[in-house]
């Protein structure tokens, strides 16, 4: 029966961003926190392979601050126990540095036969921290995947790439990272939300884990942020009206006339 | 003082690689630094001359029958071990998809840093690396720099133009491997239509959204695009809810900067926006007068699409007459 693993970040709720408008900085206090939209993916594709195989889902979880209605969250989607990983220390660690912790706490979870990450996160979007962290646990990784078949100790996956599809396969344990379109997940019952609070969360601080605090935060990362800026967009925002889709079309085709883009 | 010197770049996609010379290239200019190439295939000698026209000062080529394929493992295996040798200062790699999973895998092994996608490469006043790019779904833009070495950064398809060749000097090392067997093991492949393979490519592009309500409306959308010699592409929920096409614009899919962008029946959710924000004209059809796409357009249609579309085909035809 496989023991699944789900890397879940609680990432920033990207559409409650907002920017400064005199500085044209974002604010990043107060920002609501979420889990990450493919991870959450990765969640429900663990609970699937558990409903069809048994076994057992447990979620990881590394965070600067508390992130424990997250982990309800998973528990309530069907996830054994959570495992979170919470140090004040953790801030402004890049993937590098959070990969490392990430590592380290799979490694005290215990063994596994799967790792189910997102492919991307849904703020950061570097898609680096499934890989990273396969090659820390030197384990097989498939990334971008939309299906995942078991069968004993193997696993056959089907990635999404830019203009094709490719069914790989890899023995388990292997780190596997999914697409949004491998599943719907699911919402939570009244029910099982309830059942969910009764389920195990776990806490580790780093020392738990023995990681340095030279391994993390803006001493353990290899790329530090210098400025977030809300895009520029300036756009002209011309309304074409007119009588007619016939003249709506031509003052349209007029106006890229004059624009250089369409040519003659 | 560092140790580490020079600028390298790696694509498994050669297109990609020779931008990915010119964006060395800029890089390079004013900071000393020579440029080199990693070039891993079989029968690659032509293609690694071809590369010092492009740019590279030198080309570390890596030529065994075994490696005519990309497979990630192999040539990950060959990039740490370089890299390790060689100490590079900057590595610029092609953001694919098979990419960006190598360019994060040899971040780990080499204990470094990498930012992926990025827009923007400079070199700043202390010789580091600066990189700009999209995050939070494309409402943000975060400049980072870096705290160790290698800076590794992965380059999208064009954000970068290649340079016309030229005949200059450059030397070609020859690099002696041992291929592994690989773990992780391929059993198919299955191709996607190639009418949308290369959006990226296309000078005006057309894009369909979830006001388009059967595939068959796409037609006037493709008639559209075949008058101004460009190419259709659609948003994500066409390909993966509704299945009628298999690529997409967007955060997740396809980012493209054509000279005209022409969205017809889109909302403009933030993960398509982000990926055609960089568009240099843009017109939005749509019917809802509040639709967010308008936002970030320089030309407003609020009509029907089933209606304006075939009219803007019908407007150029007769202007592309006379």
């Amino acid at each position: 029966m496989p023991r699944i693993i789900v890397c879940l970040k609680r990432a920033l709720d990207v559409s409650r961003l907002k920017a400064d408008p005199a500085t044209g900085k974002l604010i990043m206090t107060g920002v609501p926190r979420k889990i990450s939209d493919f991870d959450k993916n990765a969640l429900e594709e663990a609970v699937r392979l558990k409903e069809k195989f048994g076994g057992e889902v447990l979620t990881v979880t590394v965070s600067a601050e508390d992130a424990k209605t997250s982990v309800r969250e998973a528990l309530a989607m069907g996830a054994d126990r959570g495992y979170l990983i919470i140090d004040k220390a953790i801030e402004f660690s890049d993937t590098l540095a959070t990969s490392i912790v990430l590592a380290e706490a799979v490694k005290k979870v215990g063994q596994y036969d799967l790792i189910l990450c997102g492919e991307a996160s849904i703020d950061g979007f570097s898609a680096q921290v499934g890989p990273r962290l396969a090659e820390l646990l030197n384990v097989p990784v498939i990334t971008y995947v939309r299906k995942i078949t078991l069968e004993n100790n193997t696993v056959i996956a089907e990635r999404v790439l830019e203009d094709r599809y490719e069914t790989v396969k890899a023995k388990t344990p292997a780190i596997i990272t999914v697409t949004k379109e491998i599943n719907e997940p699911r919402i939570p019952s009244l029910m099982s939300i309830m059942k969910a609070s009764k389920k195990e969360i776990i806490y580790w601080t780093l020392e738990d884990l023995d990681i340095p605090a030279s391994k993390v935060g803006e001493l353990g990362s290899g790329v530090k942020i210098i400025d977030v800026l809300a895009p520029k967009t300036e756009r002209k925002k011309i309304v074409i009206k007119g009588e007619s889709p016939a003249e709506i079309a031509e003052k349209l085709v007029k106006a890229l006339i004059q624009e250089g883009v369409v040519g003659r | 003082m560092s140790e580490h010197k020079d600028i390298w770049v790696f694509s498994e996609n050669y297109d990609l690689m020779l931008e990915l010379l010119a964006a060395g290239n800029q890089l390079a200019e004013g900071h000393g630094s020579k440029l080199a190439a990693v070039l891993v295939g079989s029968g690659i000698e032509e293609k690694a001359h071809e590369l010092i026209k492009y740019g590279a000062n030198k080309v570390f080529a890596v030529d065994y029958p075994k490696l005519k394929d990309f497979q990630i493992e192999r040539y990950l295996s060959i990039l740490t071990s370089l890299t390790k040798k060689n100490k590079p200062e900057i590595l610029l790699i092609g953001s694919t998809k098979n990419g960006k999973e190598l360019a994060s895998r040899l971040a780990a092994k080499l204990e470094t840093g990498c930012t992926p996608d990025c827009s923007t490469i400079v070199i700043d006043e202390k010789g580091k690396l600066l990189t700009k790019r999209i995050v939070y779904s494309g409402n943000a833009i975060v400049t980072a720099t870096y705290l160790r070495k290698p800076q590794i950064a992965t380059i999208p398809h064009r954000a970068f133009e290649k340079q016309e060749p030229r005949e200059m000097e450059g030397e070609i090392i020859k690099v002696e491997v041992t291929v592994e067997e690989p773990q992780v093991e391929l059993v198919g492949i299955n191709r996607m239509e190639v009418a949308d393979v290369r959006i990226e490519d296309a000078r005006i592009a057309v894009c369909g959204g979830r006001g388009i309500k059967k595939k068959e409306d796409f037609k006037p959308l493709q008639e559209l695009a075949q008058l101004l010699g460009g190419q259709t592409s659609n948003t994500r929920p066409l390909a993966e809810d509704r299945k009628w096409f298999t690529g997409w614009v967007g955060l997740s899919g396809k980012k493209i900067k054509p000279t005209v962008y022409i969205g017809c029946g889109i909302s403009g959710m933030i993960q398509h926006i982000a990926g055609m924000r960089d568009s240099q004209v843009v017109v939005a059809v749509n019917k809802d007068p509040e639709a967010p796409i308008f936002e970030v357009a320089d030309y407003i249609i609020i009509g029907n699409l089933y209606e304006i579309v075939p009219a803007i085909v019908e407007a150029l035809r007769k202007t592309l007459k006379n």
